[in-house]
C-alpha cells in the first residue's frame, strides 16, 4: 500500500537537503517527494509518498519528526483526500496519427500544450491510476519525452493538513 | 552595546553558564579566541580537536550539563568528527563551535574550506550555519536548548569568519527558545498507562530493562521504587551502570553480549520486559527474531522514533522515564515473584562459580583481577572513564557501580581513544572526585597526545593502562570465529612508563607474574599503572 504523507516545514535553505539525507541514511525507499510554498511563506509543504510494501510509514513519520525545521507531519493514506499527479508527455505524432492522439487526450481530459510537425506535447493532471493509464494509452505512439511532478494531496473538507499539534506518539524530539 | 559577533558568541556562552571549554584554534576561528581573553572561560587546550570533542563529551556526562568544543575550519572540524559521532549514538549534549571561510568564500574551495554542516548533518542532532551576525545569539541559545532537552545530543554551529567579526547590537533573545518544529514536551496517553498496568500487574517473570534514558531522565529513585515494590529484578544496558545499585538484591547487572550469562537466561525466560529508556541495541538482543520469545514488551523512551524500531512491543509510551514512572508507580500492586527470583538466583550462582574472581589467576595478572583490585581500592567511589575493547567490559562487569554517573564510557560508537580525554572533561567537570581512566595499550595509543593537555591544565586524572599487548577485544574475536588467525593485533608497545616520565608523570608497572596490587592509593597526582 501507498502512504501518502503531508509534511509542513520551515521554508529555510538546506531543509529539503535534511529531509532526503534522512532518508537515504535510514535507507528508507521513497516513491515520490514534491516540495512547494504553501499559504504562509515562512513553511514550505513536502508531499512524500512512501511504499509500505518497503518502509514502514510510521517509522518515517517518527524520523521526520526528529528534524528540527519539520513543524508537523501528517499521514493522510486513510482520510478522504485529493490527489494529483501532473505528467508532460512528448509523442510522435505525424498527420497521420494526430488526430487520434487529440482524440484520445481528450478522452482522458487532457491538454494539448505544443504542436510541432513530428511531435505533440500533452499535459495530464490526474490521479496515479489515471496519469499511468494514460501512458499505457500513448505509449504505441512512441513516447519522446516524459515527466511528472509526483504527487501532492490534500485532505477533503475544511481542516488543513498538518497542523495537527504534537501529541503523545507524534511528538517531537 | 555594539558588539562583535565574536564577542556576542562569548556572552551567549556565559549567559549559557558555560566555564569550561576544550578547543585547538586556528585561522578561521582566531576572532572568536581573540575575544576570548576578555571573558571568564576557561579554556583548555587539547592536542587534536578529536580530543577537545571527547572531553566535552566528558564533562557533559559527568555533569548533567553541556559541554563545549571549538575548532577552527577545514581540518579542525573534521578531525572533530568522531567526537560528534561518539556523543550523537550515547545522546550527550555538547554543542561544538567550527570557524568557517569567510561567507564570501564559501563554495569556492577556499583555504581551509569543508562544508561542516553537510558532513555533520547526520550526526549531529541538528546543525546551523550562521551567515549573519544578527542571528547569531539566537542560534546559540537554541543550540544549548537542543542539546539538552528531549533526547539529548549534539548541536553544531559554523561560524564564518566574517561573521565573528562584524558588528551589531547585542541584544540577548531573553524569553523560552521558539522553534515551531522541536517540541520536546510530551503528553502520555492514558490508554497506554493503563494498558501497560494491567501487563505488570499480571506478569509473572517480569524483568527491567534499564538504559542510559534513567540516567539522563533522572529516574533512579523512581526506578528503585518500582521494583522493589514490584519485585522485579533489574538488567541493565552498559551505559546504563550506575542507574541501580550493584548491590541490590534485585540488581542482575549488565544484559546482552558482554553481559552475564545468567542475565540474558532470564530475559529470554521472562513473560514481559519493561524496557526503560533504552534502545534494544544489537549488542543487547542479538538476533532479534530469538530474543525474548516469550515476553510482552512495554518500552518508554522518549524518542518515539526508537519504539518498534528493532524490537516489536506491546506497549510503547513516549515520554521523560521519569515523568512516565511517576505514573506508573501508584499502580503497581505488591506481586509475589519470589519463585521467578529464586530461579534468577539459582542461574546467578551457577554464574559465580565459574567465576575468574575465584580463581587464582594461574599466576598472571588478569584483566578482571585489575579491576576488581581498583574497584577495592576506590571502594566503589570513583568515576571510571573507559576506552573500548575487553577492558571496557571487564569493567562493566567487575567494577560494581553503586552510584549514577559514575561510568562513562563509549557505547553506541565504540570509539578507542575516548577514555584520555573523555577523563579530562569528567575530571574538569567533578573537581572532587576521583577519576579513573581505564584503557586498552591499544586505544590509550589513539589519544595518549592528550597527556600533555592533561599536564598543561593539571588536571589530576589517574590513568590505569591494561597492556595485553594486544588489540584484545579483536583478538578474542580472532580466536572465536577465525580460527586464532591473530592478523593485525599484536602490538608492539612503548614503555608507557617511561612515556609517562617524558611528561613528568608519575608511573608504575605492575608486570604479570603474581596477582599483585598496583599502586591505587599513591599520593601521586598521576599514575599509570600498567
Ligand atoms: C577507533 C576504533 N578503531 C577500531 C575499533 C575496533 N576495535 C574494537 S576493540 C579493539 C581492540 C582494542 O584494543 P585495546 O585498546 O588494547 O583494548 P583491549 O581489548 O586489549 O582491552 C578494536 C581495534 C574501534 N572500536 N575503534
Ligand atoms: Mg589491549
Amino acid at each position: 500500500m501507498k502512504h501518502i504523507l503531508v509534511a509542513r516545514v520551515e521554508n529555510k535553505p538546506g531543509v529539503l537537503n535534511r529531509v532526503a539525507s534522512l532518508f537515504r541514511r535510514r535507507g528508507f525507499n521513497i516513491d515520490s517527494l514534491t516540495v512547494g510554498e504553501t499559504e504562509v511563506p515562512e513553511i514550505s509543504r513536502m508531499t512524500i509518498v512512501v511504499d509500505a510494501s518497503r518502509t514502514d510509514a510510521t517509522r518515517v513519520v517518527h524520523n521526520l519528526y526528529k528534524l528540527v525545521n519539520v513543524i508537523a507531519v501528517e499521514d493522510i493514506s486513510e482520510q478522504p483526500s485529493v490527489v494529483r499527479d501532473l505528467v508532460l508527455l512528448k509523442v510522435n505524432a505525424d498527420a497521420r496519427t494526430r488526430p487520434e492522439i487529440i482524440q484520445l487526450t481528450q478522452v482522458f481530459r487532457g491538454k494539448v500544450v505544443d504542436v510541432a510537425p513530428e511531435s505533440l506535447i500533452l499535459e495530464l493532471t490526474g490521479e496515479e491510476d489515471k496519469i499511468r493509464s494514460f501512458i499505457e494509452v500513448m505509449r504505441p505512439f512512441g513516447i519522446l519525452e516524459m515527466v511528472r511532478t509526483g504527487i501532492v494531496a490534500m485532505t477533503r473538507g475544511s481542516s488543513p493538513n498538518g497542523h495537527a499539534v504534537a501529541r503523545g506518539n507524534g511528538s517531537v524530539v | 552595546m555594539e558588539l562583535t559577533g565574536a564577542e556576542i558568541l562569548w556572552e551567549c556562552l556565559l549567559r549559557e553558564g558555560v566555564e569550561v571549554v576544550f578547543g585547538y584554534p586556528g585561522g578561521a576561528i582566531l576572532p572568536t579566541y581573540d575575544a576570548m581573553n576578555f571573558y571568564p572561560v576557561r579554556h583548555v587546550l587539547v592536542r587534536h580537536e578529536q580530543g577537545a570533542v571527547h572531553a566535552a563529551d566528558g564533562y557533559a556526562r559527568a555533569s548533567g550539563r553541556v559541554g563545549v568544543a571549538i575548532a577552527t575550519s577545514g581540518p579542525g572540524a573534521t578531525n572533530m568528527v568522531t567526537g560528534i559521532a561518539t556523543a550523537m549514538m550515547d545522546s550527550s549534549p555538547i554543542v561544538c563551535i567550527t570557524g568557517q571561510v569567510p561567507t564570501a568564500a564559501i563554495g569556492s574551495d577556499a583555504f581551509q574550506e569543508t562544508d561542516v554542516t553537510g558532513i555533520t548533518l547526520p550526526i549531529t542532532k541538528h546543525n546551523y550555519l550562521v551567515t549573519d551576525v544578527h542571528d547569531l545569539a539566537r542560534v546559540v541559545k537554541e543550540a544549548f536548548y537542543i542539546a539538552r532537552s528531549g533526547r539529548q545530543g549534539p548541536v553544531l554551529i559554523d561560524l564564518p569568519k566574517d561573521v565573528q567579526i562584524a558588528r551589531t547590537e547585542f541584544v540577548y533573545p531573553e524569553g523560552p527558545v521558539e522553534l515551531p518544529g522541536y517540541q520536546p514536551r510530551t503528553v502520555i496517553p492514558p490508554e497506554d498507562l493503563e494498558r501497560a498496568v494491567e501487563l505488570i500487574n499480571s506478569a509473572r517473570r517480569p524483568i527491567i530493562l534499564a538504559g542510559h534514558g534513567v540516567l539522563m531522565s533522572g529516574a533512579m529513585r523512581e526506578l528503585r521504587e518500582f521494583a522493589e515494590r514490584g519485585r522485579i529484578p533489574v538488567a541493565q544496558t552498559l551505559l546504563g551502570l550506575g542507574n541501580f545499585p550493584a548491590s541490590h538484591p534485585l540488581c542482575l547487572g549488565m544484559m546482552g553480549m558482554h553481559g552475564e550469562a545468567f542475565v540474558n537466561q532470564a530475559i529470554q525466560e521472562a513473560d514481559l520486559l519493561l524496557a526503560f529508556g533504552m534502545r534494544f541495541d544489537d549488542r543487547v538482543t542479538g538476533n532479534v527474531k530469538t530474543y525474548a520469545p516469550k515476553a510482552r514488551k512495554i518500552h518508554v523512551d522518549i524518542d518515539p522514533s526508537e519504539l518498534n524500531k528493532n524490537v516489536r512491543v506491546e506497549v510503547g509510551i513516549v515520554g521523560d522515564l521519569k515523568a512516565v514512572l511517576l505514573e506508573l508507580l501508584p499502580h503497581v500492586e505488591p506481586v509475589d515473584r519470589s519463585a521467578w527470583l529464586e530461579q534468577i538466583d539459582e542461574w546467578r550462582d551457577d554464574t559465580r562459580r565459574r567465576d575468574i574472581l575465584n580463581w587464582d589467576g594461574g599466576g598472571k595478572l588478569w584483566g578482571a583481577h585489575v579491576i576488581h583490585d581498583l574497584w577495592r581500592a576506590t571502594e566503589g567511589n570513583a568515576i571510571i572513564v573507559t576506552d573500548v575493547g575487553q577492558h571496557q567490559m571487564w569493567e562493566a562487569q567487575y567494577y560494581r557501580h553503586e552510584h549514577p554517573f559514575t561510568l562513562i564510557t563509549s557505547g553506541g560508537l565504540g570509539t578507542m581513544g575516548f577514555a584520555l580525554p573523555a577523563g579530562i572533561g569528567a575530571k574538569l567537570a567533578r573537581p572532587d572526585d576521583e577519576v579513573w581512566v581505564v584503557a586498552g595499550d591499544g586505544g590509550f595509543q589513539m589519544t595518549q597526545a592528550e597527556l600533555a593537555t592533561a599536564v598543561q591544565e593539571r588536571v589530576s586524572i589517574r590513568i590505569a593502562i591494561i597492556n595485553n599487548a594486544y588489540l584484545g577485544m579483536v583478538r578474542q574475536w580472532q580466536e572465536f570465529f577465525y580460527e586464532k588467525r591473530y592478523a593485525a593485533t599484536p602490538l608492539v608497545n612503548p614503555d608507557f612508563c617511561k612515556l609517562a616520565a617524558a611528561y613528568d608523570i608519575p608511573a608504575s608497572a605492575s608486570p604479570g607474574g603474581t596477582r599483585s596490587s598496583p599502586p591505587w592509593r599513591r599520593p601521586a597526582k598521576w599514575t599509570g599503572p600498567c
